[in-house]
């Protein structure tokens, strides 16, 4: 067992736990689609959307603070949009003296930046709630199912079953590292430039142990009558009960995008 | 040629059975230009179990690959119960001749069990209910069935080396061959692994470096060292010649 997986599901007994991986992904999609299209300051949406996924988490039993405070790991990703509250020009709150220039901090830049914050921890816990209650592997069979190009989904899969082993092996690694890395009193383990070289080519003998595994992977895949193009077994069909609570979510979006458009016009 | 059930002429099969494995005069160069196999000959009787034995080094890995073709000879040439190994054969040979790796993390590349036991059946074209049963019936043989949802990364070592065995059973092979099965097993793993072995009807060539596990379940034996047999005989036989495994790097148990 590994530290590092992606599993993040959580066993529970409800009806989104129980409900088709192809669903609960089109909705989780189509649902940060929706969020991406909101219009600046359309707070009252976003808050609506939030109070969606909590009832959401609710209802999975896997508790709204779960995926409320999990949805904080996003956050350093917002240094990007950072800059937009100094970039604006309309109405401007005060300014900041940095000697050699003054920043203006915009009322506008203020409004895109927290919308774009809002917008962002919703999504990410609207994902966050579809992969706690999504075992990983359905998930994948879902995007095969849902007709993503084989290749990139066997590349996920791979990444998926492989991505613990790694992380085992690069522990393992660090270890026989940390064990080698004694000093004597009074002395530090080297120079930045040469830590930097440790580390360098540690990654680089992680490279190759993983493409030494590929070829066994591979030679493994050949004897079991693996011969260029990946099989998979089919599976079943939607039920017409699940086009319809897929038409109702798809209603549902377009109707709650539609009504943000109207109730908030964009300058 | 039809693995495990016995439907061929019985006149035929009677000699056929006796060389289901034929090796002969194999050569292999590596593309590096080194001699890794320098000309082997062995015969192995269906239903045989025959232990493969010899130093790091020593080719036995590289004379398994050429089992279901994944190396193709550089001379000479291996017969599957009568098949020529070759490019026109291979896809037959591979659900004839169950390969499995040393590593279950090589040999188990699907997110879930039930898809990894699986691959092989579906890659051979065999009808999905077919694939149900056979998935079934493999696991069954290793001693884990119920584990189809579970994902390799969740299971002991000596689980995976199970399940890594169950992949290729569910090809429903006539031949087994396996790399180090009782590497890094625990004691017991490795009595658990003996019994599997022993309950195993399959014709099975077995490399390893576990004496005590040759000597258990093998009653024939193969020394290969530096690209070549050494040895081939009863295990009572070559574990008495302390001189011979003493030159080739080995201990009796």
């Amino acid at each position: 067992m590994s530290t590092l997986s992606l599993d993040r599901y959580l066993a529970r007994e409800s009806a989104i736990h129980a409900a088709d991986a192809r669903l609960k992904f089109i909705a989780t999609a189509g649902f940060i689609l929706a969020l991406s299209l909101l219009p600046v300051g359309a707070f009252a949406a976003l808050a609506l959307a939030w109070a969606a996924v909590v009832i959401a988490s609710a209802a999975a039993r896997v508790g709204w603070l779960r995926t409320t405070t999990g949805a904080f790991f996003a956050l350093p990703f917002l240094l990007a949009a950072a800059p937009l509250v100094f970039t604006r020009q309309a109405d401007p709150l005060g300014e900041v003296d940095l000697r050699l220039f003054t920043l203006t901090v915009s009322g506008e830049g203020l409004k895109m930046f927290a919308t774009i914050a809002l917008k962002s921890w919703v999504s990410v816990q609207a994902a966050l709630l579809l992969s706690f209650t999504t075992p990983f592997h359905e998930l994948v069979d879902a995007l095969r199912r849902l007709r993503l190009p084989s290749l990139m989904v066997a590349i996920i899969s791979f990444m998926y079953r492989y991505i613990a082993v790694l992380a085992e092996e690069s522990s393992r690694m660090m270890r026989a590292r940390a064990a080698r890395s004694a000093s004597r009193d009074g002395h530090t383990g080297g120079s930045v430039i040469w830590r930097a070289k440790v580390v360098g080519s540690m990654v680089g003998s992680l490279f190759l142990r993983a493409y030494e595994r590929s070829e066994r992977v591979y030679a493994a895949m050949q004897s079991r009558g693996f011969s260029g193009e990946i099989r998979h077994m089919g599976g079943r069909k939607l039920r017409s009960g699940e086009w319809l609570a897929l038409g109702t979510v798809a209603a549902g979006l377009s109707g709650f995008s539609v009504a943000a458009r109207l109730w908030f016009p964009t300058a | 040629m039809n693995g495990s059930s016995p439907d061929t002429a019985p006149g035929l099969d009677a000699s056929l059975a006796s060389r289901w494995i034929e090796v002969e005069h194999l050569h292999f160069l590596y593309p590096d230009g080194m001699e890794a196999l320098k000309g082997i000959d062995l015969t192995i009787g269906r239903g045989e179990k025959v232990a493969l034995i010899g130093p790091n080094g020593a080719g036995k890995s590289t004379l398994m690959l050429h089992l279901n073709g994944i190396h193709t000879p550089s001379h000479g040439h291996v017969r599957i119960g009568g098949t020529l190994v070759g490019r026109p054969t291979v896809r037959r040979i591979r659900a004839e001749v169950g390969l499995v790796f040393q590593d279950p993390d090589d040999q188990l590349f699907s997110p879930t069990v039930f898809e990894d036991v699986a691959f092989g059946p579906l890659h051979m074209g065999v009808p999905g209910e077919e694939i149900h049963r056979r998935v079934e019936t493999a696991l069954a043989a290793v001693g884990m069935s119920g584990f189809e949802r579970r994902l390799p990364h969740h299971l002991s070592i000596g689980q995976r080396k199970r399940v890594a065995l169950a992949t290729v059973l569910s090809m429903e092979p006539s031949v087994l061959v396996l790399d180090e099965p009782s590497a890094g097993l625990d004691p017991r793993g490795r009595r658990e692994l003996i019994g599997l072995l022993r309950s195993l009807p399959q014709t099975l060539l077995v490399s390893t470096h576990d004496m005590r596990l040759v000597a258990d379940v093998f009653p024939r034996v193969i020394v290969m060292d530096d690209g070549r047999v050494v040895a081939d005989g009863p295990t009572a036989d070559v574990m008495a010649n302390a001189a011979l495994l003493e030159a080739h790097g080995l201990e009796s148990p």
